[in-house]
């Protein structure tokens, strides 16, 4: 989801004129160093050039996977160019293979824009599905099926994705009474959001009044609508979230999160939000794997031994993203030989040790650095084991291309009205219905 | 071009020398044309960044075009237009767009006129106050905004502080419709009115000095002064600084996007603070329907060409009083 965009630049926190500067580099990225022909640079240091378009903080660069493939290819150099922001790289991103000009070798790709893209630009992008080092077995069916377009062809390789845990703060917990023990507290709502709620609301009645159980309700949303294999769009493609009673029935629990009192009334990813995990403001938080650095980030030093991670009522995924190969770049085969190997099990299993961003690729669960994967800040829990369990439980979810823009006003609109804004449950719903009519409507 | 050419026909042919005759059709022609050639490259510029954006806007705006594929263009007339006079979130987006230009505006101006008063006494080191005022333009849009979001927050914003300190209830400066406007406006105060100041500043130092000798010689006051004197010889810079504060806020994008927190474009849970700018950039970037955004971009060109008509009309009467 954007919020994955939007975690991994706030915990970069790229200053703006970085920001502007990746802009600009981003604009004129094309043609690096004009290097004439694909590969065919045998001059001078006689490297072939890669680049890799990225948005917020991405990763790949920061753990070191480009100097390990630049090590083992010394014929091969890479760079990459990031924007922060998904809202901005995308739109570009369009414009880009729309003209076939501006292009990076290799480009990543949000999941909730992935429908879109292999709906609409599949015939623009190379079939990574046939690239040599690709091994299909090695992901995840579902991450697997999302980035293969209608014709069968796969533009799309998957990096990492978001599978859910409840996040939880012990000692808040202790005090209103409940277990602390994450084993007890992931069976204290396993297998139902009701149950969720129905802890919130012990939780308040020991803890009384001011002490909110969740951060904000579209929080509570987000991760009840990750766990339904069928959201907004039906198999046929056809937009079906007004009458889905998994969406409506998400978004009536979650409101009722808000009308009974038990959500903090926090805009995620907003510095209020933030401020919430360093003062404790709310005592639980549904959290996709890529959130914890985020949590450790903004709870800081006074925050640890006091967080922990349980099982989210039911395997639930949020956000995650993935890498295409354009076909108008002019060294298409070298980049889906690094597409490939960037998102191989080991790459990722790399990626999730140094980052967090959990693999997408489930060959990776077995390796040591995820199965064996303690995180020390949340009390030393297994997330290797616990995301690994809710990775495997996602159901094949149908994405659309609207995906996007259906969840963010559902969110933004309807569920913060109900949260922030005191409206009822129908009011937030109908705001949200009116606005996405809007916004399909071409 | 004949008459100046039969004018300066004689004189070359009194000196009699032909290279005289080619000289002085070379510094007419230098004379004529050189302009052009030096004013060419903002119009060459203009064509290019301008003027075909303009047009081609206006030419997108009557098509569906969808960003997913922005050159296939399906040609639907008017209706892109015509849908905007039942979209109530562009009727909302062009109301907040004129609440939040007046919030900000006429305050702005009214600050920046008495404080270019003060500026305008001799004071102890002026220089210093003078560039003092105009630090806040200097300061990015972005880094301004996100100060002010910290200091509008809701739980442990600085303003909500200050405000129960002297006893009044936390305002939700985010969701309130009235607070956020309010809000967003206050950035915009805050960043504009040192350069107002300054300009009215320019002005005033060219207000001449015996005006003022012969209003103290009547007896009038520094107010009086002020009103009768000050103000009058400010009318044009006044005019001015109206009409680009208006251009200013019918383009206001960047303090409501960023005043949004995480959301985004949509101005708030309820539209509250979504400007035509925001409403623009949500239609085209966020829903890739360039079609419309065109068009809502045509329509907030059409809108500011209404003002300044309007504006023009007005000034006439004023003139002619």
């Amino acid at each position: 989801m954007r919020a994955h965009a939007r975690a991994r630049r706030t915990l970069i926190t790229v200053g703006t004129a970085v920001g502007a500067a990746a802009l600009l580099l981003s604009g004129c990225a094309q043609d690096p160093e004009g290097k004439p022909e694909p590969g065919a640079s045998a001059d001078g240091k006689g490297k072939t050039t890669l680049t890799v378009g990225v948005f917020g903080a991405f990763g790949l660069q920061e753990a070191g996977l480009y100097d390990d493939y630049m090590a083992q290819n010394p014929g091969v150099r890479i760079e990459q160019t990031s924007i922060e922001r998904n809202e901005n790289y995308y739109p570009q991103l369009l414009t880009h293979l729309g003209t076939g000009s501006g292009l990076a070798d290799i480009q990543a790709v949000e999941v909730n824009n992935i429908a879109e893209i292999t709906a609409t630009q599949a015939d623009k992008l190379v079939d990574l599905g046939r690239a040599p080092g690709v091994d299909k077995a090695a992901y995840l069916p579902w991450k697997w099926a999302q980035g293969t377009a209608k014709n069968g062809s796969t533009v799309a390789l998957g990096t990492d994705i978001g599978p859910q845990g409840i996040c939880y703060r012990k000692d808040l917990f202790a005090a209103a009474g409940l277990p602390t023990d994450r084993a007890a507290v992931g069976a204290l709502w396993a297998g139902d959001w009701g149950k969720y709620l129905e802890a919130g609301k012990a939780y308040k009645a020991k803890a009384g009044d001011g002490k909110a159980f969740v951060d904000s309700a579209s929080g509570v949303m987000a991760a009840v609508t990750g766990s339904s294999a069928q959201r907004f769009y039906d198999e046929q493609g056809k937009v079906v979230y007004k009458a889905n009673p998994a969406v409506r029935g998400a978004f009536d629990l979650a409101a009722s999160f808000a009308t009974e009192g038990l959500s903090a009334k926090l805009q995620q990813f907003t510095p209020a939000w933030d401020q919430g995990f360093s003062n404790g403001t709310f005592a639980t938080v549904s959290c996709p794997a890529w959130m914890l650095g985020y949590i450790q980030d903004k709870a800081g030093p006074a925050g640890k031994d006091k967080w922990d991670v349980a099982a989210a009522p039911k395997p639930s995924n949020w956000g995650g993203s993935f890498l295409v190969v354009p076909k108008a770049g002019k060294r298409a085969e070298e980049a889906a030989k690094l597409a490939a190997w960037l998102t191989a099990p080991e790459q990722q299993a790399k990626l999730f040790e140094k980052r967090g961003s959990f693999p997408s690729a489930s060959g990776a669960y077995r390796l040591p650095a995820v199965s064996g994967a303690r995180h020390a800040y949340f009390g030393g829990a297994p997330i290797g084991e616990i995301f690994a369990r809710a990775a495997e439980g996602v159901p094949v979810t149908v994405i659309g291309p609207k995906d996007l823009v259906i969840a963010q006003n559902l969110a933004d609109i309807g569920m913060l009205q109900v949260d922030q804004k005191g409206r009822s449950p129908q009011e937030g719903w109908d705001a949200a219905v009116k606005a996405i009519d809007n916004a399909l409507d071409q | 071009m004949s008459p100046s050419a039969a004018g300066s026909r004689q004189p070359a042919a009194e000196g009699g020398g032909r290279g005289q005759v080619w000289r002085s059709r070379r510094y007419r022609w230098d004379l004529r044309w050189s302009p052009y050639a030096f004013v060419a490259p903002f119009f060459l510029f203009f064509a290019a960044f301008g003027l075909f954006p303009l047009l081609y806007t206006g030419w997108a705006a009557l098509h569906q075009v969808e960003l997913t594929d922005p050159s296939a263009m399906t040609w639907v007339g008017l209706k892109n237009f015509t849908r905007l006079w039942e979209d109530e979130f562009f009727w909302n987006a062009l109301r907040n767009t004129v609440t939040i230009g007046l919030l900000s505006t006429v305050p702005q101006l009214a600050v920046a006129l008495g404080l270019a008063h003060v500026l305008n006494y001799r004071l102890r080191g002026s220089a210093f106050f003078r560039v003092a005022v105009l630090t806040p333009y200097a300061t990015s849009v972005a880094a301004a905004t996100l100060v002010f979001v910290l200091l509008f927050g809701r739980d442990y914003g600085m303003v909500n502080w200050a405000l129960s300190a002297v006893g009044f209830d936390a305002v939700d400066w985010q969701n309130g419709t009235f607070a956020s406007q309010l809000a967003v406006s206050t950035i915009v105060i805050w960043r504009w009115t040192g350069y107002n100041a300054l300009i009215y500043l320019a002005a005033m130092q060219a207000v001449p000095g015996e005006l003022y000798e012969s209003a103290a010689l009547d007896g009038a006051s520094r107010w009086q002064q002020f009103r009768h004197v000050t103000v009058p010889a400010l009318r044009p810079t006044i005019f001015f600084t109206c009409v680009v504060s208006t251009i200013g806020a019918t383009q206001l994008f960047g303090e409501p996007l960023l005043f949004n927190g995480g959301a985004g474009a949509t101005g708030g849970s309820d539209h509250q603070f979504q400007t035509l700018g925001l409403y623009l950039y949500e239609q085209g970037w966020v829903n890739l329907h360039l079609g419309r955004a065109s068009a809502i971009a045509w329509a907030m060109f059409l809108i500011l060409l209404l003002i300044a008509g309007a504006a023009r009309l007005l000034r006439g009467r004023g003139d002619a009083r």
